[in-house]
């Protein structure tokens, strides 16, 4: 589909709204409906419609595959992490309550870096499967 | 309204399904199976489960779709013709969908509040989840700070699925 002018210009004008949709169900999770799961597909989505339009090529240089494997497992990292964190801090693993003096903060705070991994791990999966999946086909 | 907005989608993904069944041709399937997927977004943005729907359409319709058509373009785009008549599959799935439909008979109502599943636990994350956490979306409160854990598996699981794809589908370089 590189050649088609009308979806090479279409994709170029919806990108930026998908991808800041993806920010906004990411971080208004709090309050609208959406979160970590729901941010990571839509972002995954976005640069997956962006490969299919401009090509494999295009798309592995815009979102490079280590760069998606370093997603993939910073995710884990990321909630696991948060968990250390609650032990070190002096409570249980993923107690938040500890994470600021203030506990309703520390809930906040807790619950930002959970979501943040989860799209992580998210993201890096859909697009690696895609990646994987779509390479298969162009190289035969 | 509501409802019967509901039940008109609930028919067309009837609809869909037998298209499904019928169907040899497996670029149609792919994309009848997109559009059911669509289909099954409206529904729960119809019952008010927007995060469920977005997932739907994003996983079911979206991501889904390409990953089919990209195994699609490695294998023949028809169904082969099966060997055997489909009398025995045909039975079994009539059996699981009788003991389904009759299993959800003895279900409480649709969206009754009395309902068992609402009166554990719910009450409480409804009620105190605004003040212990600070968070209004109770679905989030719920999913990150009071099912930590689950949410964290779930996590696990999703990595190990991508890193299943990968260790299975990835090229080693030959020497």
């Amino acid at each position: 589909m590189k050649d088609d002018i009308i979806l090479r210009v279409a994709a170029k004008v919806v990108m930026p709204f998908m991808l800041l949709f993806a920010l906004y169900v990411q971080f208004h999770g709090d309050y609208g409906p959406g979160g970590g799961f729901q941010a990571g597909v839509i972002a995954a989505a976005a640069i997956v419609f962006y490969a299919i339009i401009f090509g494999l090529a295009a798309g592995r240089r815009l979102v490079p595959e280590p760069v998606v494997e370093t997603f993939l497992a910073a995710g884990v990292l990321v909630y696991a992490g948060v968990g250390i964190a609650g032990l070190a801090l002096g409570g249980a693993y993923l107690d938040y309550f500890v994470l600021d003096h203030d506990p309703v903060h520390g809930q906040h705070r807790g619950i930002f870096w959970v979501e943040a991994g989860v799209a992580l791990t998210v993201a890096g999966v859909m697009l690696k499967l895609f990646y994987m999946f779509a390479g298969r086909a162009s190289d035969g | 309204m509501e409802a019967l907005i509901i039940h008109v989608l609930l028919t067309a993904m009837v609809v869909v399904i037998v298209a499904l069944a019928l169907t040899r041709n497996l670029f149609a399937v792919v994309v009848l199976g997109g559009i059911y997927s669509l289909l099954m977004a409206t529904v729960l943005v119809a019952l008010d489960a927007v995060d469920v729907a977005m997932t739907e359409a994003a996983v079911g319709a979206g991501v889904s779709t390409v990953l089919l058509l990209g195994a699609l373009h490695l294998i023949a785009s028809r169904e082969a013709k099966p060997l055997h008549r489909p009398w025995l599959p045909l039975a079994v799935s009539a059996a699981v969908g009788g003991t389904l439909a009759y299993g959800a008979l003895g279900l409480p109502p649709f969206s009754d509040p009395g309902a068992p599943i609402h009166m554990h636990v719910a009450p409480r994350y409804l009620n105190e989840a605004l003040r212990e956490t600070g968070v209004p979306n109770v679905v989030t409160a719920v999913l990150a700070s009071y099912r930590g854990y689950d949410t964290l598996g779930e996590t696990v699981v999703v990595f190990t699925a991508g890193a299943g794809v990968i260790a299975l589908l990835r090229r080693r370089k030959r020497k």
